[in-house]
Order: C-alpha cells, then sequence, then structure tokens
C-alpha cells in the first residue's frame, strides 16, 4: 500500500541573531550581525501508511511541532522531501489543504464571542461542506464527544477542556484524511484526556483517518498508537512499534510482591520504589530480574509476585539518554 | 463563485454577529473617529464664514456635506491595520488562517465587510444629528449616488489591499510601525482626508493621482458631494478598478516569496 506521508531527510534549520549582554556587544551588533545557525529538524526521514496512528516523542524543542508544521504545508523545509496525500505540503494547494488538519493544543479558530455552533457553519462554508452532510457530521460529533448542551454557549464561558472539545470538533468538521495533532490534551483533567482519546480513536476507526500524534501524555500515546516516532535535537532515534521500543530501552523492571518479613534489608535486592507494610515495590536492572526474582522466591515467602516493565515515561528518558541513531 | 459567496456571507454573518456583542464599545469607536473630521469642519467653516462665506469654493455648508461624507467613508474604509500582522503572528492566528483552503486576504475582506454592516447602522443617527447641526449642501443625482455606492467599496478594496501589503512587511522585519506611520502621514496628506484635494497645491494634487490613497478615501467623497464630471467618476472607477487588480496580482506575488518566510513562531 503506497505511503499517505512520506518524508525524505527534510530538515528545518533557522539562523537566529545572537549576540553577548551589554551596550558594547549591543553596538558591535549594529555593525556586524552574528547568527547561529539552529538545525530545529535535522534530515530525518519516515513513512506513514494510510490509517496508521502514530505517536511522535520527543522533549520540548526537539523539533515535533517544527515537522508537524512542516507536513501541513505552515513551514517550508531547509531541504528535504515532503509528501503528503500525493501533495508537496509547502505549495499550500487548497486541495490538499481540504484533506488534512493540524490541531493544536494552544490553537484557537472558533469566535471567542460567539456559541460554537456559529464557527461550525463557518467552517462549513470554508470547506464548502454540502449543508445536509455538514449538519449530519457535526451532529454525530457533537454526540460522541457529549456537547450538545455547550455548543450553544459563548464559546468565552466554556472551561479549557470543552473549549479543546468544540476545537476538535471545528478541526474535523470537513472530514479529513490526515490529522495532525500537536498536544490535543495539553492541560486537561483525566476523564477530558481519555474522551479526547476515544474521539480520535473513534475517528479513525471510521473514516480510516491517518493520524500523527505528539503529546507529554504517555497515555495518550499507550491508549492510542501501536507504532512511535522519536525525535531528539532534530534527529531521528527510533522508529517503530511501541512494544519494542519499551523492550529495547527499558532498562529496569518492578519487582512487586507481599511479604511478611518486614525487618529485611530490601536494598541487597534492587532499589527500593516503596515498602509500605507488607507490600514492596523494586526497581532492578533488566538483566538481573530473574536472579532476583529466584532469589526472592527461594529465600523468602514471598506472595502474588510480579514483574513489569517500567513505566513508558521513563522508557523515553532512556532513549532521549542514549541520544544516538537506532533507527529501525 | 458560489462557494466565496457563501464563504462571504458565512464569515460576514460571523462578523455581525461578533461586533452586535459590543455595541457601545463601537459606538464610542465611532464617536472618537467621527471627532476629527468635526475639528476640520469646525475649523474651515469658521474659515470660510471669515472669508466672506467661502474658501476655494467651499461654503460652509460644503465643508459640512464634504466631512460628513467623509465620516462614512471612513467607517467604509476601516481594514486590518498592519500593527496588526505581528498581533495575529504571535499569538499563533495567521497559522489557522494558513491552514484553511482561501487566501488569508479573503478573510480579511469578509470580516471587515461585515463589521461595516454594524458601523453603518450605528453611523446613521450620528450623520443625522451631524446634519441637523452643521447643515449640509448635499443634493446628489441618482447616478452620483449608485457611483458612489461603488466607489466605497472599491474605496475599501483598494484600502485593505494595501494595508496586506504593508502588513506583509513584517515577515521580513518586525519592527515596521516606523514605516506604517510614514504610510498613514502620507495618507493623510494625499487622499483628501485632511483637507479636500481641490485645496490643496496643484502639484499634490497630481501627486495623489498616482498614489491609492486618493482612489480609497477622497474620490467617492467627490463623488457624492457633486464635484465630479460624468467623464471624471468613470476615470475615478477605472483607476480603482486598476488598483484593486493591480494590487490583487502584487498581494499574490509577494505572498508566495513572503510565506516562504514565515516562521509560524506564535503556534
Amino acid at each position: 500500500m503506497p505511503s499517505v506521508i512520506s518524508i525524505s531527510k527534510l530538515a528545518k534549520h533557522y539562523q537566529v541573531p545572537e549576540r553577548e549582554a551589554g551596550l558594547k556587544a549591543a553596538a558591535m551588533g549594529l555593525i556586524k550581525r552574528r547568527y547561529k545557525n539552529v538545525k530545529a529538524v535535522d534530515e530525518i526521514s519516515f513513512e506513514i501508511q494510510p490509517g496508521e496512528l502514530v505517536g511522535f516523542l520527543g522533549p520540548n524543542g526537539a523539533g515535533k511541532t517544527t515537522t508537524l508544521k512542516m507536513l501541513s504545508g505552515l513551514l517550508h523545509p531547509t531541504s528535504g522531501s515532503t509528501s503528503v496525500l500525493g501533495y508537496e505540503p509547502s505549495k499550500r494547494s487548497h486541495d490538499f489543504l481540504r484533506q488534512i488538519t493540524l490541531v493544536m493544543g494552544n490553537r484557537n479558530q472558533l469566535s471567542w464571542d460567539l456559541p460554537a455552533l456559529d464557527s461550525f457553519d463557518l467552517q462549513r462554508a470554508i470547506y464548502s461542506i454540502p449543508r445536509d452532510e455538514f449538519k449530519r457530521t457535526r451532529d454525530e460529533f457533537i454526540e460522541i464527544l457529549e456537547v450538545g448542551d455547550l455548543v450553544q454557549k459563548p464559546v468565552r464561558n466554556l472551561s479549557l477542556g470543552e473549549r479543546m472539545k468544540m476545537e476538535i470538533i471545528g478541526a474535523l468538521l470537513h472530514k479529513p484524511k490526515i490529522l495532525f495533532l500537536d498536544e490535543p490534551t495539553l492541560g486537561l483533567d483525566v476523564t477530558m484526556q481519555r474522551r479526547i482519546r476515544t474521539f480520535v480513536a473513534e475517528y479513525n476507526k471510521r473514516y480510516g483517518a491517518t493520524v500523527l500524534l505528539t503529546s507529554h501524555y504517555m497515555a495518550d500515546v499507550e491508549a492510542l498508537c501501536k507504532r512511535v516516532i522519536v525525535i531528539d535535537h532534530g534527529k531521528l532515534l527510533f522508529d517503530g512499534d511501541l512494544s519494542k521500543l519499551v523492550e529495547k530501552f527499558s532498562a529496569f523492571k518492578t519487582i512487586g510482591f507481599t511479604v511478611d518479613s518486614a525487618a529485611t534489608d530490601w536494598s541487597q535486592f534492587g532499589d527500593v520504589v516503596a515498602a509500605e507494610g507488607s507490600r514492596v515495590t523494586l526497581r532492578v536492572p533488566k538483566e538481573k530480574t530473574s536472579a532476583v526474582t529466584s532469589r526472592l522466591l527461594n529465600d523468602l515467602a514471598v506472595e502474588d509476585l510480579t514483574v513489569e516493565t517500567a513505566p513508558i515515561e521513563d522508557v523515553i528518558e532512556s532513549v532521549f539518554a542514549v541520544g544516538k541513531d537506532v533507527v529501525e | 463563485m458560489k462557494r466565496y459567496f457563501d464563504y462571504y456571507t458565512s464569515m460576514m454573518k460571523i462578523s455581525v454577529l461578533e461586533q452586535w456583542q459590543y455595541p457601545v464599545a463601537n459606538y464610542f469607536y465611532m464617536i472618537g473617529m467621527i471627532a476629527e473630521p468635526v475639528i476640520y469642519m469646525v475649523v474651515w467653516s469658521s474659515v470660510a464664514t471669515q472669508q466672506g462665506g467661502m474658501v476655494g469654493g467651499y461654503t460652509p455648508g460644503a465643508f459640512a456635506a464634504y466631512y460628513i461624507v467623509w465620516t462614512l467613508v471612513r467607517q467604509m474604509n476601516i481594514a486590518f491595520t498592519p500593527y496588526g500582522w505581528e498581533w495575529r503572528i504571535r499569538n499563533g492566528r495567521l497559522s489557522t488562517t494558513l491552514l484553511r483552503p482561501i487566501h488569508p486576504l479573503h478573510e480579511d475582506v469578509a470580516f471587515f465587510a461585515g463589521w461595516k454592516v454594524v458601523m453603518i447602522i450605528l453611523w446613521i443617527p450620528l450623520a443625522f444629528a451631524l446634519s441637523l447641526i452643521f447643515k449640509p449642501e448635499l443634493n446628489p443625482t441618482l447616478l452620483e449616488g449608485v457611483v458612489f455606492f461603488v466607489a466605497i467599496w472599491m474605496a475599501y478594496l483598494i484600502r485593505t489591499i494595501t494595508l496586506f501589503l504593508l502588513g506583509m512587511v513584517t515577515f521580513w522585519t518586525t519592527r515596521v510601525s516606523a514605516l506604517f506611520e510614514l504610510y498613514f502621514a502620507a495618507e493623510l496628506i494625499l487622499s483628501g482626508r485632511l483637507v479636500p484635494l481641490s485645496l490643496m497645491p496643484a502639484w499634490v494634487q497630481e501627486l495623489a493621482w498616482f498614489f491609492p490613497f486618493r482612489w480609497a478615501f477622497g474620490y467617492p467623497i467627490e463623488v457624492l458631494v457633486g464635484q465630479l464630471t460624468m467623464t471624471d467618476m468613470l476615470i475615478g472607477l477605472g483607476m480603482q478598478l486598476a488598483w484593486v487588480v493591480g494590487g490583487w496580482i502584487v498581494v499574490n506575488l509577494i505572498w508566495k516569496v513572503a510565506i516562504r518566510r514565515f516562521s509560524a513562531v506564535g503556534g
């Protein structure tokens, strides 16, 4: 199946002026300006198949948003090639823009003073959506996100989470084939995050849309994405299944168990994460997991023993710590 | 064409609904704007009275007509200011606009066209009050009325396009207020806003011919107050059309270069 998103050696460099602090440096800056070349995105390549839900991960300033902006046609790449649905995004053809959407956690496309319904109608006109189809889609989304009682309130009177739901409805009314979601659950509470995740998953299922998602909430990524792409300092660090990422970069495992002998020095087995009453949780290096488990079972009257991989947040941290090309 | 009609009516509707949320703020905004021509009107009427009832062919009643029509034309040519470009880049509004399959100029034209509907409704009682106080000599023919109606919309388009062009300078440098000030100073003198152009020296009038300012401001006023012949009116409409078409072409040419420089810093 041909890829819907294909990028090859995509790069975005910025010339950023820099100078020392102080008057002398400012005066010198008038005569000769010094620039620093910042590689926001540094020759990354990947392909995404139709209908895939891909997590795009990286710390702040890694180049995730810059990449999404290049893929949606907002930014011109410095070099490399990009193809989204067969279009070159930077040409910003109207046919291309009609088939994509970019949702950013801080974006505001709704009119602040009016009920969201009015802004939805403007979206209909912008994307030339036939009225019947528009009404059907709008009502369907309103129902899934359970916002029927909110769409008639001025947007300024909605909470952050409620506004985000409206933003998402507005961004999807034209039923885009590609969704670029940049921190769509930023600042939302757990319930609201879950509802938005469910909606994205439902949209992907119903319309076969391709989703590229950035999020600092690993729960978003775990719930939605089988595949993840990890970048840092503009470079691609990992591209593959989330499970493989965990397997490859999870340096530690967590062993939890219940035991009667509370007086034991648990640090001889590994790092003590918690020891409350008879329940103990230890963190041990992955390669020592079997040995430690055997010792615990042989030497002590241990019950309810569980071995778990490290939380995904820790795994991602390990990937950034490695910081070299490990593209799969 | 149908698509653009639908977009324009929808965007104008949004603009009207938004502006009706703040009628008092809009009224104060308009009163602030009307203070300027009222000062000009009072000063020039006094000068005319002191000089035997006329200055350069203008009686106090003619000045009143000029400046009351001025207030309407000024409302009509309110457009997105170039100062706003930095704001819309920083808060991410430009990114939102750029993701839409429609040229951003259409958004500016449609939004401010809707705003005018509200402003003109609010303007009517103020114009009535000004007419009662200053007694304008205003007797337009039907033809002048029709040409004026076309001319004020063309004036609006010219000003929107030129301010859009000026705003695009923001893509190259962010501190452009000095350039904007220079533009607005030239507009004040060469448009007929400060003084009717017919009272200006001949060389200023000739210079004004080659700039967009007159066609975006003074010309529609001159049409309605009856200062132009049929030929002058037609030439004026032709000049307006040339500025709109030429401006649109230049906007598109520069836009293609400018957009490559966009760094979407605000989101």
